[in-house]
């Protein structure tokens, strides 16, 4: 059982699309979105489409804190976040807003558990950053492997028995083997909007056979998206941002 | 709660039968299981109550790499156990014994030498071409199957290039069997293919005089010695070794990993060839350094904080590639292996590492008289070989980065394949003769070597037009 892991697609059409290519090139069993459907991008309804047609087919989605900010004004945004979503709630139908708003906060399967951004208090959206933030998710959850977004950079985290956290180096396209030893923590890159300064679509795949995660890259047409972002009157940073990857 | 492996135990469906081994960091058990018929072995580390930080880290490091190794030069991996229950892992169980005891008996006679340290040399490359370092080569972590290949074991203190380095970040002491061990390693440089180089170079030295080159030290400290202390040459403790050996094994154990063996493959490239093998100072010397010449070397290297660091991994081996040039001599090609050297001078641009393996074969008939046990056939190949120089003159390298081969056989193609193989030659370059319609029916040797070869191929050819006017 291989599976994808989706996070932080911000209403990205063209790179939500080559992932999606991607991810039935290499024939994977199922997918898992770890939330921001929309958001920073121009292409909201149809992305929060896409996804429902995904969930549709058996894919599993949980809630980030930019598809609770739709449905809600208490969520707290930075500026530019706030624009792109006062711009983005007016082409939601009421079908898409329920959709988003009944999105779970966490699932959980087997030893796996899944947040938009972290364990320890999944409504707060804490980010996980260095080791002491990734600590707190290890204390709260037995779960072996836990999945988190968010923060649009790819890390890992293990934990050994003696219960020290340690970041792992990650190798984008290579395997890391989830040894058993350990439980472990993968912070998975963004898809629509990635800041590990390469500007391409991040996603991560689970290998539950092989007990390994793997973090890909995956080329996309940024230029047709910044394009769209420019024609639709969204802050320039976030055209910059896509360019860069950062 | 944990579990501790004892005869009769089962587990997961494993059958622990004999202990074959008892060590300080892991026991060894024979098991069966009924979903697997072939003869396997069970390793299961030794974990002292509470947390035992270096035998876990190293189980876990042995648990990352293993899966991602393959081939005859490492134990198949069958099942590994789950830590909260009882740690383990199993492996197919190689048959016979490991160096250990042949070790014991050293020095060996020389031709037994020479092949089992081709054999470990052969392996160790392999593991390299996976990403793998080893890191703690030792004669008893070498098993050597029926079939003759060497098998490497105990990847607890291994390196893989791509994976994170789960030791490094736990230790801050160097690891690794003291005798045996790169200064480097010393120095806590984890991450150069060259310090197994070392070992091999230590573990050969062992096998020659029976003696360690750096003695059996039991403390770090004593360890940092080899920064600046060399060892005793070889042939001052026995001067029957042949100087070339001794030339291989004190080039593999240069102080400096800039200056030993770049690869594996370049070190088994001299123990299969000792009579291309370029004698320097090392391969002469009777007696260690002078107290001045140590001195200035203590100078030098007692605040040294490490080497050079090493490209990655696999930088690391396709930089010094050993590359096979088949050249054909004949006159009406003249232009073609001008070409070929060509070709061959920019690719050594790009490679200032690689070496050149040129060779030629003599075609010889099906059913005949072999031709080198005539008069006629020796003068063939003494002239060939000539031939053979004369074309690699141009290239402009030292000696010990060109060898020559004329090699034998009724089928050059099925000649050129063995001996790329047998030599783990990274590249084969040749050129293919123009297009006719007898070779469109019988087939080219270019291309049958493209067909079968295991390594890539550069194939070479003329223009059509300056074919032509050639012809």
């Amino acid at each position: 059982m291989r599976i994808a892991i989706l996070t932080d697609i911000h209403a990205n059409r063209e790179a939500f699309e080559a992932v999606l290519s991607d991810v039935a090139a290499r024939k994977l069993d199922r997918i898992i979105c770890l939330g921001d459907i929309v958001g920073y991008g121009p292409d909201p309804v149809w992305c929060v489409e896409r996804v429902m047609r995904l969930v549709d087919e058996g894919a599993f989605c949980i809630k980030g804190n930019h598809d609770s900010a739709v449905g809600r004004s208490d969520e707290h945004l930075n500026v530019t976040a706030l624009r792109a979503i006062n711009w983005t709630r007016p082409l939601l139908s009421e079908d898409h807003k329920t959709f988003l708003a009944g999105l779970p906060m966490r699932h959980e399967e087997g030893e796996l558990l899944c947040v938009h951004a972290s364990a320890n208090d999944p409504a707060d959206w804490i980010y996980v950053t260095n080791e002491s933030s990734a600590m707190g998710s290890f204390r709260v959850s037995e779960a072996r492997v836990i999945l988190v977004g968010h923060r649009h950079v790819p890390a890992l985290y293990s934990c050994d028995m003696g219960g020290r956290v340690k970041g792992q180096r990650v190798v984008a396209g290579m395997a890391m083997p989830l040894i058993r030893s350990r439980r472990w923590l993968g912070v998975v890159g963004s898809v629509g909007q990635p800041r590990d300064g390469v500007a391409q679509a991040n996603y991560a795949i689970l290998d539950l056979a092989q007990n390994e995660l793997s973090f890909r890259r995956v080329p996309y047409d940024v230029q047709r998206t910044v394009g769209k972002l420019r024609a639709a009157g969204l802050p320039e940073s976030l055209a910059m941002r896509l360019n860069w990857g950062t | 709660m944990m579990i501790r492996p004892s005869e009769g135990l089962e587990i997961d469906g494993f059958a622990l039968g004999a202990c074959l081994h008892k060590g300080g960091f892991a026991t060894i058990w024979k098991v069966t299981h009924p979903d697997h018929a072939q003869a396997m072995v069970m390793k299961v580390p030794t974990i002292l109550d509470g947390y035992d930080a270096p035998t876990i880290v190293g189980f876990e490091v042995e648990q990352m790499i293993l899966p991602r190794l393959s081939g005859p030069y490492v134990p198949k991996l069958i099942a590994v156990g789950d830590f909260r229950v009882m740690p383990y892992v199993v492996t197919e169980e190689i048959e016979g014994n490991s160096l250990l005891a042949l070790f014991d008996a050293a020095p060996l006679p020389l031709s037994e030498l020479i092949e089992t340290a081709a054999r470990m040399t052969e392996a160790v490359h392999e593991l390299h071409k996976q990403h793998v370092v080893h890191l703690d080569l030792k004669p008893a972590n070498f098993l050597q199957r029926p079939t003759g290949e060497m098998v490497c074991i105990d990847f607890g203190l291994s390196r893989h290039d791509q994976l994170p380095d789960l030791l490094d970040e736990e230790f801050t002491i160097p690891m690794g069997t003291f005798p045996y061990i790169a200064p480097e390693q010393y120095l806590r440089q984890r991450d150069d293919l060259r310090s197994d180089i070392f070992a091999l170079g230590a573990i050969i030295y062992e096998g020659a005089t029976g003696k360690m080159p750096f003695g059996k030290p039991e403390r770090l400290r004593a360890v940092r010695k080899r920064l600046w202390r060399d060892p005793v040459p070889p042939r001052a403790i026995d001067p029957r070794i042949p100087e070339w050996l001794q030339e291989i094994i004190l080039r593999a154990l240069e102080v400096d990993p800039a200056r030993r063996y770049q690869s594996a493959a370049q070190m088994l490239f001299d123990l299969q060839h000792p009579s291309q093998v370029r004698l320097t100072e090392r391969g002469r010397k009777m007696k260690q350094d002078g107290a001045l010449a140590v001195w200035r070397r203590w100078r030098a290297m007692r605040k040294l904080r490490g080497f050079a660091p090493p490209a990655g991994m696999s930088a690391q081996i396709s930089k010094a590639p050993v590359m096979m040039v088949a050249v054909d001599l004949s006159p009406e090609m003249e232009g073609l292996s001008l070409l070929l050297l060509l070709q061959v001078k920019r690719m050594l641009s790009s490679q200032p590492d690689a070496r050149v393996a040129c060779v030629n074969v003599i075609k010889t008939a099906r059913i005949g008289i072999d031709p080198t046990t005539t008069e006629d056939g020796d003068h063939l190949h003494v002239s060939r070989l000539i031939a053979l120089r004369a074309w690699a003159q141009d290239l402009d390298l030292p000696d010990e980065r060109l060898t020559f081969t004329i090699l034998e056989h009724s089928n050059p193609a099925q000649a050129i394949v063995e001996h790329a193989a047998k030599n783990q030659m990274d590249h084969i370059v040749m050129g293919a003769r123009s297009h006719s319609a007898s070779r469109r029916y019988l087939g080219s040797v270019s291309s049958q070597v493209v067909a079968e070869s295991s390594c890539s191929v550069t194939v070479i050819r003329l223009p059509a037009v300056a074919a032509a006017e050639a012809a």
